[in-house]
């Protein structure tokens, strides 16, 4: 059947090579990974506009004027923010193939991001003794959720960011982890991108 | 053959965009200070009105996100041959038309279907009504 598709045997003309072109392994991650940034942005824009219809609505109970205590957010804010630049100085230490500089900065950076938990954790625990849980109203189902998925990431990260260690420990700074590393980089700073719209939009328009 | 792959796996190795300490240096500082300016404004009661405010905490926002974009997430027009910002552009459309849509759309069902509070509440109070039908 196939044969009779082609008239010409002259015709050389080739419309796809016969075989795929061989791909080292992981060529495609960046773009990939980065795709999968860009879908889990969709899933937090989906989250802020949830919070930015329904963030009025507090049904009798507190605001956010009475909830929120703004040093307490800068703090978690500063740690993040510092997470973000000692991440940073991990992979400018695996460019430089310096393994025990990436265990070193790594292992500051999973200080800072476990501190920003902590605090999290601090004030979900406050809020929710407060009798101001996710269930009292409209506004802190909106609340929890957004931020708790926020922390959910973190979270992710943090436990990534162990792996990652011992990978390293055990395999040193191979191309698969540096790659893996990378993944994570991009991954980290992009939680810090929404951590941004989440304490100008959730915190600070809160207490205007 | 095996040059030309060779190549191709540093070239895979070195795909991931990396920055400079100078431009993760440069990146922290400028976000310290697009960080610092929200909360010192909200902090110390507001810039005046709340729109002014609002305006203050949106733009360093923006100008912060950006500032990430560039110095730690190193996006740039060439990185991937233009694909993660092509991407980067098709999210923000469907993230503007998803939260900018959701917002237009419940603020229109709220004015138009909702019961409003302000009509209903002096009618059963029974003031306006009563004083037009004493006119009439």
């Amino acid at each position: 059947m196939s044969s009779e598709i082609v008239t010409d045997p002259g015709d050389e003309r080739v419309y796809h090579p016969a075989e795929e072109p061989h791909h080292p392994e992981g060529h495609s991650t960046p773009l990939g990974f980065w795709v999968y940034l860009m879908s889990d942005c969709l899933i937090f824009a989906i989250l802020f506009a949830t919070f930015a219809v329904l963030g009025d609505r507090f049904g009798g109970g507190p605001g956010p004027k009475d909830l929120f205590d703004l040093p307490l957010v800068a703090l978690n804010t500063a740690m993040l923010l510092i997470s973000s630049i000692t991440f940073g100085f991990a992979m400018l230490a695996m460019h430089d193939g310096n393994q025990k500089g990436v265990l070193k900065w790594l292992g500051i950076t999973a200080c800072f991001g476990a501190a920003f938990l902590a605090i999290e954790l601090y004030e979900f625990s406050h809020l929710i003794g407060e009798g101001a849980g996710p269930g009292r109203s409209a506004f802190l189902s909106a609340f929890f959720t957004l931020v708790g998925t926020h922390g959910l990431h973190v979270t992710v990260g943090l436990i990534w960011l162990t792996v990652m260690v011992i990978q390293i420990r055990q395999r040193g700074l191979s191309t698969a982890n540096q790659r893996r590393l990378n993944c994570l980089s991009l991954f980290w700073h992009f939680l810090d991108v929404i951590w941004i719209g989440v304490f100008s939009f959730v915190y600070l328009m809160g207490m205007i | 053959m095996s040059n030309s792959t060779d190549h191709h796996d540093d070239h895979a190795a070195a795909q991931f965009p990396h920055g400079t300490k100078r431009e993760y240096v440069t990146g922290f500082i400028l976000a310290v200070i697009l960080t610092v300016i929200p909360f010192g404004v909200v902090m110390s009661g507001g810039a005046g009105s709340f729109r002014i405010t609002a305006i203050i905490i949106l733009v360093c926002a923006v100008a912060q996100m950006i500032v990430h974009m560039v110095y730690f997430l190193h996006m740039s027009p060439k990185a991937e041959n233009g694909w993660s910002l092509i991407s980067l552009v098709f999210t923000l459309i469907l993230l503007i038309i998803a939260v900018s849509g959701t917002i237009w759309v419940m603020y229109n069902m709220d004015a138009n279907m909702m019961p409003s509070m302000e009509d209903e509440m002096p009618a059963m109070q029974g003031d306006m009504p009563m004083g037009q039908m004493s006119d009439s």
